[in-house]
């Protein structure tokens, strides 16, 4: 099919009516405001429901009734909203509630600023909310992935009855790229446990609440090999150049890209590096990564954040290998020169 | 009044549960506190669910509070959320289910607290819900903390000595503030303080039903309702203390009665076939075009720059959809956010015959500048050997630098004299397409068939396009 040229956030919400997503409520934050405006574009004329909530609190719960009633519903903030509506995801996880959440990071804390960071990652793979729960976490590196990831993150949001998030900084939910969208729409049947209004589903409950310790520490075991289930089951990441490489670069999202170029010129400088790039941020390739010590004698996170993912690769190497970490944050990015840069000094004195 | 008005038993309503199974223990009673008013206003509501024949189509929202587990009793659909958000998820269920009847049971630190904004919106937006508002004036559930309904000078155990109106304000009236927005179809208040009240009662939740079922929008019962735990009465008092004291706090009646005049909200239109969702998301489902060539070694960093309004978005879109249907690797990425505002605008084109790295130029080997302090702010950052356009008579004296080709031609007054001072920034990328000829005219000229809108424009922006081009070609002639 011909390729378009869209924005990261357009491509995004195409994406998720094409997976048969037909409620959106948000509230409005720069850089996320594109999705919410196909949203309100394109969801009422193919029957959907696009609605500006009051508040991030109130839109995260109206995905959980929608959730509830058997739709494929989503959100989509950035950091303060989305540490708006913590309480929110972990009902919907605690409920075992399908949906998605796409999160267009900025630069925080506080009010921070609108340009890209990399710094939500604790609050949205560790969980921001409370409870013991995990939710999917989708980290899209092009205007393409915006859509196909969200297009799967709808499949495994059903597929195992989690909240699933997108997590993509503002560069990727801002720029437009070539995208080549699926073909068919699919609009699957509202699952057996939804909430509907009928005859059939009156016996139906969605409810979060165990009262009973041992009732509620059950439910929990069940989420928990769930998540395990995860870990097994739907680890995505994409390796470039690791076969050989001595210095192993992990990075994801839009730095992924600059690592990519990175790893080109240092080739060129004689270095083997790659790059190990997580797809899935949880759950995290854990194996990818210790798979690639086995030729690399040093790994070097780069993130726009002071250092959040450079904790799972350690946790991920544990101590087999020295984990070197660049950041740049407050919405600057680090470039291709800066970091072989970085990389050159690293190697120097290995 | 004796104490059984307020005992709910099982199998007294139809739509509650034979046995109260999901409650292991006492299978025939409810977990409510002997006088509690939230086993009455259960019975009254379960009657007027039997009544209307509706059991099959309600969803029940139960709240956080004391009426937690009131899916425990109602055989119909339930779900079960968070503090304060039970109008919110209703609204969304309701959304999503227009044939459900769907009924948001909340307390008064659920609604008029934690759930005060969701509750106003669902409101104010009208939604088609009915909302049960159990107002006791006080924290049930948490032990007995001050609600924002809690008398003036009553004792809680965050009142101590009183709600005192300076520290805590005054009890907040629900239905009157909801009463004064146009979206609510029906709201009244009621008590539970003798059976005339509750047969009132009764009458006010059948008819909030009723509202909903005709589609008319927002409905609301408060009712006035014992809570003589924490009251520290026995329910004998605690209902006499509804009668006499709350009634007087807050009077009762309908505060909004439409059910006569309103007209019932729209309906959602049918959804379309599945087979049009592609055409109706204004997808390309064409087959992709023959493979273009592949320029080697191409990596364009272009950043165009300028005031809001001389169309330097666009002139950088344009670049980009050209490059991408020539078989290239592109890029555009907008300068967003206060920025905007400030009345200047820039974007960042990448044209590559390679994967893209990252969208963000910062050493542009291309600057295509419509004002002048465009040009001051990123001259510095061009890269040796490029090339700047400038929209001017001259270059400014300071602003040459070695190395970087500099190159002043007043883009929108050309543009003008042609028809439109607007379309200098088409003249600028004829002129870049004639000292940079990266990509070829028809592919500029498709790219301006799609992102123009109308037949005038793409006339003058041809033209524009073929003057920037042809003198910027004569200006090389002269200096070859
Ligand atoms: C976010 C959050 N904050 C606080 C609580 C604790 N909490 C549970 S019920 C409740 C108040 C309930 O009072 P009300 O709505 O008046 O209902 P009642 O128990 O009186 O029927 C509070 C504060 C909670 N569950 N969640
Ligand atoms: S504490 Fe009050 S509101 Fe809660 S069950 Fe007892 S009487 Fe009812």
């Amino acid at each position: 099919m011909a390729k378009q040229l869209v924005k990261g956030n357009e491509a995004l919400m195409k994406g998720a009516i094409l997976a048969g997503c037909r409620a959106f409520y948000g509230y409005p934050i720069t850089p996320a405001n594109e999705i919410a405006e196909a949203a309100a574009a394109y969801l009422p004329p193919v029957g959907g429901v696009f609605l500006q909530a009051e508040s991030e609190v109130a839109a995260i719960n109206m995905v959980f009734g929608a959730a509830s009633a058997g739709v494929r519903a989503m959100t989509a903030s950035s950091g303060p909203g989305i540490s708006l509506m913590g309480e929110g995801i972990s009902y919907l996880a605690g409920a075992e509630l399908p949906c998605v959440i796409a999160d267009i990071t900025r630069g925080g804390p506080g009010l921070g600023n609108i340009a890209p960071e990399q710094s939500d990652y604790f609050q949205v793979v560790k969980g921001g909310g409370h409870g013991s729960y995990r939710t999917l976490v989708l980290a899209p590196a092009s205007a393409q992935e915006m859509c196909d990831l969200t297009f799967d993150a709808f499949e495994l949001a059903a597929h195992y009855r989690n909240p699933v998030i997108v997590m993509a900084d503002g560069f990727i939910g801002q720029m437009m790229e070539p995208v080549e969208f699926p073909r068919e729409a699919k609009l699957p049947p509202p699952p057996e446990w939804a909430v509907l209004g009928d005859a059939r589903t009156r016996p139906n409950l969605i409810t979060s609440i165990y009262l009973e310790p041992d009732a509620l520490e059950a439910h929990i075991r069940k989420l928990d090999a769930k998540y395990q289930r995860m870990q097994r089951e739907s680890v995505r990441c994409e390796n470039y150049m690791t076969e050989d490489a001595e210095l192993v670069f992990v990075g994801y999202g839009i730095v992924s890209r600059v690592l990519k170029s990175a790893v080109n010129r240092l080739r060129n400088e004689g270095i083997r590096a790659g790059l190990v790039r997580p797809v899935t941020l949880f759950p995290f390739p854990t194996e990818q990564i210790r798979a690639a010590a086995r030729t690399a004698q040093t790994f070097f996170v780069v993130e726009m954040s002071t250092g959040q993912m450079v904790e799972d690769v350690r946790l991920a190497l544990a101590g087999m290998r020295p984990v070197e970490f660049y950041g740049r944050c407050g919405g600057n990015s680090p470039s291709a020169e800066e970091i072989v840069e970085k990389a050159m000094e690293v190697m120097a004195h290995v | 009044m004796s104490e059984p008005l307020y005992t709910l038993k099982c199998g007294k309503a139809g739509c509650f549960y034979p046995e109260y199974e999901r409650k292991a223990d006492l299978k025939d009673q409810t977990h409510y506190c002997p006088g509690c008013g939230h086993g009455i206003t259960h019975k009254l509501m379960a009657e007027a669910i039997d009544e209307l024949g509706i059991q099959d189509r309600v969803i029940l929202v139960s709240p956080v509070g004391c009426s937690v587990f009131l899916y425990y009793y109602f055989d119909v659909g339930n779900v079960q959320v968070a503090h304060g958000r039970a109008s919110a998820v209703a609204t969304a269920l309701k959304r999503a289910r227009p044939e459900a009847i769907v009924i948001s049971y909340q307390g008064d630190g659920d609604l008029a607290a934690i759930g005060s904004a969701e509750i106003l919106h669902s409101a104010n937006r009208g939604e088609n819900i009915t909302v049960l508002f159990v107002n006791n004036g006080i924290y049930g559930m948490t032990g007995g903390q001050m609600a924002p309904t809690t008398p003036v000078g009553a004792k809680t155990t965050t009142t101590p000595r009183g709600r005192n109106v300076w520290n805590d304000g005054y009890p907040l009236h629900i239905s009157e503030v909801l009463s004064s927005l146009e979206g609510p179809s029906f709201i009244e208040r009621v008590a539970l303080g003798n059976p005339k009240q509750i047969l009132q009662a009764k009458k006010a939740i059948r008819k909030a039903l009723e509202a909903q079922i005709k589609g008319l929008g927002f409905s609301l019962v408060e009712v006035l309702s014992p809570c003589p735990t924490i009251w520290k009465m026995d329910p004998v008092e605690a209902q006499r203390y509804v009668r006499e004291e709350m009634t007087r706090i807050y009077p009762l009646g309908a505060k909004r009665d439409r059910l006569a005049e309103a007209a019932p909200r729209p309906l959602p239109e049918a959804p379309p076939p599945l087979e049009e969702i592609p055409r109706l998301l204004k997808i390309d489902t064409r087959p992709s075009p023959p493979s273009a060539r592949h320029l080697e070694g191409l990596e364009d960093r272009i950043k165009i720059a300028g005031f809001g309004g001389q169309g330097v978005l666009l002139l950088g879109q344009l670049i980009a959809e050209a490059g991408m249907d020539d078989g290239l690797e592109v890029s555009w990425l907008p300068s967003y956010g206060p920025e905007m505002r400030s009345g200047t605008s820039n974007c960042h084109v990448r044209l590559a015959s390679k994967p893209v790295d990252s969208p963000l130029v910062t050493r542009p080997n291309i600057l295509l500048a419509m004002n002048e302090p465009s040009l001051r702010k990123f001259l510095p950052d061009v890269a040796d050997g490029g090339l700047v356009l400038y929209n001017g008579q001259h270059v400014p004296e300071d602003c040459h630098r070695p190395g970087v080709r500099v190159l002043a031609m007043p883009f929108a007054e050309m543009a003008d004299s042609i028809g439109s001072a607007k379309a200098g920034n088409i003249v600028m990328l004829g002129a870049l397409m004639a000292l940079h000829p990266v990509l070829p005219d028809e592919k500029i000229d498709g790219a301006l068939k799609r992102l123009v809108k109308t037949e005038r424009w793409l006339e003058l922006d041809r033209a524009a396009f073929a003057c920037g081009k042809n003198a910027a070609l004569e200006l090389e002639s002269c200096h070859a």
